[in-house]
């Protein structure tokens, strides 16, 4: 279904804790249906406080949040029949099974029972012979998949996951990156917070990047590399060279080991390139090998931090 | 309403007490019957009457009580703590369900651990001593009525308290000795005059004369105080869990 404001609709929120710390701050921000959303942020930088908020787990302070067109706080029951949520603790109840903490999390919608649902996601997430396990017998990466099965069961149309890898190895992380795929082909709109810049440039179809509870940038994830990276062409010379020729004044280079690099824009149209190989040629400088190197969304995300 | 989160909590909550049967149904009548084997058949046998009652018989509604209180504050108590304490509540507070239907499923099931419970000390007490019980429906009222104020009341602390000390805090400090000088194991007329009007003040006292109406036909206040008091009590009770829903005292930031 579409929605004019998107499916998560924020619009100048403002979140003050009782101490007087101001965790958000005039957050506008529209998610659209069927979107993978990652919210990149430092500790602290109010993304949880966000997704909280969303969830209905904190009051806003001032301002509108909606979710499907409906109000989080004068509408919460239709709002959170629609959201799913992985939070960032692994908190689960040690005595119970992962069949009856499953079940237990769809009944708590409201949902009807359904084995074969139920039994699908925990096949979907490798759960299936642990179905019987007490949940404090499971390691942390099952307890994470199982954070998911239980915010899943109730067939959601928004999942929130609030740092979804953390504490996780390489291999779970990537069937992770998996599953949250199959999930959005699936129709369900994500959005996930995360300390890894990878995670973001491996999934998101858009991200936001907070700090001190500002939204500083929202954009397309290609765009805002586009945008904001910045390329690099290393030219490893031929032969040895000391001091970049004068002829040469108006590039943006560097000179080291006799590797020139060029720094430039990806948003010019003219890169300036050619012309350089050109002047090189002509200086009678030749090329042992030329590689290109591209500013990563790690490197983007740091300087933006730093700036705001 | 949503019935099936209802019934999902209530029947979680219940699931924790067939799981835990030695702590929560053993161990509460087990103590009682020590409490009838010493009070009632030891000692009680050398005590007079009391209001025509025979002493062993006299203490079994106030021994009832005793345990329904204590249990329905700590069956409730722990069912929402337990989830605070390990963070498990932001399911709850994140799914589509009313303070009404939280309060109904995890205090039905409280009050219904605390009402089995009574009923099973009171058959564990007819082995002991011979009684009869004049009203069985009101008997049956008074339970059920003190077994859901008591989980009310038990829910409120279990939100109010940050840790484990807090939780035993009110239920050790306040309730226990309520129950022991509210008339559990003596009448208030054997009280002299101004320890008399003292015990007037403590709540208790209502509850357990008003269940012992309900066995006897006798009591220490009228039936018509007693229902009043423990209507206020309840009273006091919703309309605390009904302030901390709207403000999110303890739950929400």
């Amino acid at each position: 279904m579409f929605y004019a404001d998107g499916i998560v609709s924020i619009s100048n929120l403002n979140k003050v804790y009782a101490g007087g710390f101001k965790a958000l701050t005039d957050i506008n921000l529209n998610i659209q249906s069927g979107e993978i959303f990652a919210l990149l942020g430092p500790n602290g930088a109010g993304k949880t406080t966000l997704i909280r908020t969303i969830c209905g787990l904190s009051n806003p302070s001032s301002g509108t949040v909606s979710v499907k067109g409906f109000d989080v706080v004068t509408e919460a029951m239709q709002t959170r029949s629609a959201i799913g949520l992985v939070p960032q603790e692994l908190t689960t109840d040690a005595f119970e099974t992962v069949w009856n903490a499953v079940k237990f999390s769809r009944g708590l919608f409201g949902k009807a029972p359904n084995s074969d649902h139920l039994e699908k996601l925990l096949r979907d997430l490798s759960l299936w012979d642990k179905k019987d396990n007490k949940l404090r017998t499971l390691s942390g990466g099952m307890k994470r998949r199982l954070m998911i099965a239980k915010a899943l069961s109730h067939e959601p149309e928004v999942l929130f996951l609030d740092e979804p890898t953390a504490g996780v190895d390489v291999e779970l992380r990537k069937d992770m990156w998996k599953i949250v795929r199959e999930l959005r082909k699936s129709g369900v709109t994500i959005i996930l917070t995360t300390h890894y810049i990878e995670e973001a440039e491996e999934m998101a179809d858009r991200i936001g990047i907070i700090n001190k509870g500002k939204l500083i940038v929202v954009e397309e994830k290609r765009t805002l590399m586009k945008k904001l990276g910045k390329k690099q062409l290393n030219i490893d010379l031929a032969g040895d060279l000391k001091v970049l020729p004068p002829s040469l004044s108006d590039f943006d280079l560097s000179l080291v080991n006799s590797r020139i690099t060029y720094s430039y824009s990806t948003e010019k149209k003219d890169n300036g390139i050619s012309e350089l190989l050109e002047k090189l040629r002509d200086e009678g400088l030749g090329i042992k090998d030329i590689n290109t190197q591209e500013s990563s969304l790690e490197e983007i995300f740091v300087s933006l931090v730093h700036q705001s | 309403m949503n019935f099936r989160a209802i019934k999902t909590i209530y029947l979680f909550e219940m699931a924790r007490m067939w799981r835990t049967l030695g702590q929560s149904v053993a161990s509460p009548v087990i103590s009682t019957s020590l409490y009838f084997v010493v009070f009632g058949s030891a000692i009680g046998s050398r005590m007079s009457d009391v209001d025509g009652v025979a002493y062993g018989a006299f203490i079994v509604p106030g021994l009832i009580m005793l345990s329904v209180l204590t249990q329905s504050l700590s069956n409730a108590s722990l069912g929402i703590f337990f989830p605070k304490f390990t963070g498990t509540i932001y399911e709850v507070l994140s799914a589509p369900i009313s303070v009404y239907e939280i309060v109904l499923g995890y205090v039905g099931a409280a009050a219904s651990k605390s009402t089995i419970l009574g009923l099973l000390i009171l058959l564990t007490a007819s082995f002991f001593v011979p009684f009869h019980i004049e009203s069985p429906f009101w008997m049956l009222f008074f339970l059920i009525l003190t077994a859901l104020t008591f989980s009310l009341f038990g829910f409120v602390i279990g939100i109010w308290a940050e840790g484990f000390d807090k939780l035993q805090l009110i239920p050790l400090l306040i309730i226990t000795p309520l129950t022991f000088l509210g008339g559990s194991f003596y009448s208030i007329k054997m009280l002299p005059p101004v320890w008399q009007k003292i015990s007037m003040a403590n709540p208790v006292v209502y509850l357990i004369s008003g269940f012992r109406w309900a066995f006897f036909g006798t009591a220490d206040v009228n039936i018509g105080v007693s229902l009043t008091m423990i209507t206020l009590i309840l009273i006091l009770c919703l309309t605390a869990i009904y302030w901390i829903f709207r403000t999110g005292y303890k739950l929400k930031d």
